[in-house]
């Protein structure tokens, strides 16, 4: 059974504006988006899943934003050290929410941006590690180091899809669907090198945030929009289920953004 | 050139970071150089590269180096020189760095500084104010001016060979001994000369008096009537040869033109005073006294003569150089601008002249001394050929090849 991590959006709102999709402007709808995270939760915990809660902070409105609390593998728990001061203060309760329950906690120098799960995804026995907009190539050389698996450094050049998260699923069979220009020449080189079977989302679905997805074994969790991937997902064999995720998608967020592994594999 | 020392360590080769970073360094007008690399042997084992990465300007380089740092690049931080104060007029500090005649560089307050000029058997002197940096020999120095002492600090980027193909220096950077063939390479030698000629590079001559002696002085008024001459370096004795030779038909006494003829030492030196009579080479030629030979063909075709003394001169003739520390300064300034050389027997002032030129200029040294050639060619490793022969057949090839290839245009 997988466990996850999730944060209710007690305090959720658009109070910044730090990346493409945020205007404060256009702010979230409290009760939608309490509506929607909870439909998510209760998606989860229907699979075979135990979830577990952190409690909100004021003043965090980002903090539902899980995956991007760290990187879990194993019993080891390496935070994040955010780019945006407006997330950093994030950090010190999902470090000792996590060291609570037994985790290894190990930081990253703390010069070293990096984004937990949000920029970093195992596929086949690569991490691969998205970098320029939120983290620094640097962290994941310090991930390799403390990891000792192969780490895969993809740039990302679209600031729509600033976290790999957002344009990079990777699938348990070893495949994945993607963005590709998310990414530039070299990490679309990487990654198809690397990656077998993989499938191109659509721009028009990339921007419902349809790679933004949880993937469970054989079920897969992800924005609603996107008909034409879930139908080649579902020709593949996975079962798709695609939840309204509007609120969120206007902070740049969708269900992956809202779900941490805990862990994300048991070893590398 | 300035240049940095970059690393990169990681999974740089499946992540194709190293590509990547390569391809940057390209596309941005600039070159790389791997020092070191190491691959990872198993997939999950990290890789290492220290690259040297090199651009026209510092500007340049700085906003390359930044974009590279986005990719993990890491600038390797070089040492700055060392340096001490001359204890005296004309004395370096003990354990001053001496300098090779190829490119160099000093890092100094975190920049980089180019030695100039390339000067060999030098020190280097430091002008915090200008951001400067120059070669200087023991007559520039003067008591506190700031030496470079050690190696640390300093950068020596050797010449590259041309990649182009397109001349023989490419080829053939040795000896070719006397009893191998010659004529290809006179005639590829004189390509080049053409090329240099159009392209206006700078032609220098260091004529020893072998040439006179042995009748090819008029093979080199060709050289000069067709242009490919731009300075012409040569001692007292030189002229002298020449002189006698226009004025009398000898040189040294000896008429070249008659077989096992001998004669004195008198019309050398009725030549030297008929030229100091005149007031020197050029009023010479001016007053119709001097109506032929080399140093008449120079004056009238407008070639630089840079002639200088030794110990052993009768005259001397008007015009010579003979506090050598002038010599020195006069003929590096003379040199300063060069592309090619040829150096035509006569050793101590062919190894002079080499010791003072830029590092890229291209030298052919002939004399028909094998010894006397490889001391030379020594000087220019990479840019220099050597022809172990008599000069008088080779001016003679090298003035018809040029000939021809004039009547082919």
């Amino acid at each position: 059974m997988r466990e996850l991590l999730l944060c209710p959006p007690d305090y959720y709102g658009i109070e910044y504006e730090i990346n493409p999709w945020m205007s404060r402007a256009h702010g979230a709808e409290a009760a939608l988006a309490q509506k929607q995270w909870k439909e998510l939760h209760g998606r989860l915990s229907n699979l075979d899943c135990d979830v577990h809660l952190i409690s909100p902070q004021p003043g965090l409105p980002d903090m539902v934003f899980t995956a991007n609390a760290g990187l879990t593998i194993g019993r080891k728990f390496i935070p994040s050290n955010f780019r945006h001061k407006e997330r950093a203060g994030e950090q010190p309760f999902f470090a000792k929410w996590m060291e609570q329950r037994g985790y290894e906690v190990n930081w990253l120098p703390e010069n070293l941006y990096f984004e937990g799960e949000g920029d970093a995804l195992f596929s086949g026995d690569a991490l691969f590690c998205g970098y320029k907009f939120r983290s620094d190539i640097q962290s994941h050389r310090a991930l390799a180091d403390i990891l000792g698996c192969l780490v895969i450094s993809v740039e990302l050049v679209d600031p729509r899809f600033y976290h790999l998260d957002t344009c990079f699923c990777p699938l348990p069979d070893g495949s994945a669907f993607w963005f590709p220009s998310a990414f530039d020449e070299y990490g679309q080189r990487a990654i198809r090198e690397q990656v077998a079977g993989l499938i191109d989302v659509l721009p028009e679905e990339a921007m419902h945030f349809s790679c933004n997805a949880v993937v469970i074994e054989r079920d897969i969790v992800l924005p609603a929009g996107a008909p034409r991937l879930v139908a080649t997902l579902q020709d593949r064999g996975y079962r798709c289920y695609e939840l309204p995720m509007s609120e969120f998608i206007k902070a740049g967020g969708a269900c992956k953004c809202l779900t941490m592994f805990m862990p994300q594999r048991e070893k590398c | 050139m300035v240049s940095e020392t970059i690393e990169l360590r990681g999974h740089i080769i499946d992540s194709l970071i190293l590509p990547k970073v390569l391809d940057q360094i390209l596309t941005h007008g600039a070159n790389f150089k791997i020092g070191e690399i190491k691959i990872g042997e198993r997939r999950a084992d990290q890789s290492f590269a220290r690259i040297e990465v090199s651009a026209e300007t510092s500007e340049a380089l700085d906003e390359l180096v930044l974009r590279l740092r986005q990719h993990g690049a890491e600038v390797i931080e070089r040492a700055n020189v060392q340096l001490a104060s001359a204890p005296a007029d004309g004395v370096f500090p003990s354990d001053f760095y001496v300098t090779t005649n190829q490119q160099t560089f000093i890092r100094f307050d975190g920049k980089e500084i180019e030695v100039q000029p390339a000067m060999i058997n030098s020190a280097i002197a430091l002008d915090r104010k200008k951001e400067s940096a120059r070669a200087v020999k023991f007559f520039d120095v003067n008591k506190g001016n700031e030496i470079v002492v050690g190696h640390q600090g300093v950068r020596v980027v050797p010449v590259q060979r041309s990649t182009t193909h397109t001349d023989i220096f490419q080829f053939i950077n040795t000896v070719v001994d006397a009893d191998e063939p010659k004529s290809a390479i006179i005639r590829e030698l004189g390509e080049e000369l053409r090329r240099a000629h159009a392209a206006k590079g700078k032609i220098a001559i260091v004529a020893g008096p072998s040439i006179v002696r042995t009748g090819a002085g008029h093979h080199l008024v060709r050289l000069i009537e067709a242009g490919y001459v731009n300075r012409l370096f040569a001692g007292n004795s030189f002229a002298a040869y020449d002189v006698e030779r226009a004025l009398y038909g000898t040189s040294l006494g000896m008429n070249p033109d008659l077989a096992f003829a001998r004669g004195g030492h008198e019309n050398h030196l009725r030549a030297i005073n008929t030229i100091r009579e005149a007031g020197g080479i050029s009023a010479a030629v001016r007053q119709k006294i001097l109506m032929r030979g080399v140093m008449h063909a120079c004056v009238r075709h407008d070639v630089d003569i840079v002639l200088t003394g030794a110990i052993r001169d009768e005259g001397p003739i008007p015009g010579v150089t003979t506090d050598i520390i002038e010599a020195q300064k006069v003929m590096r300034q003379k040199l300063a601008d060069v592309t090619h050389v040829m150096m035509l027997a006569t050793v101590q002032h062919s190894l002079a002249v080499a010791s003072m030129l830029a590092p890229a200029a291209k030298t052919v040294c002939v004399d028909i001394e094998t010894a006397a050639v490889e001391r030379v060619v020594e000087h220019q490793p990479l840019q220099s050929i050597g022809l172990v022969t008599d000069v008088e057949p080779f001016l003679r090839e090298l003035a018809e090849s040029l000939s021809e290839s004039r009547v082919r245009e």
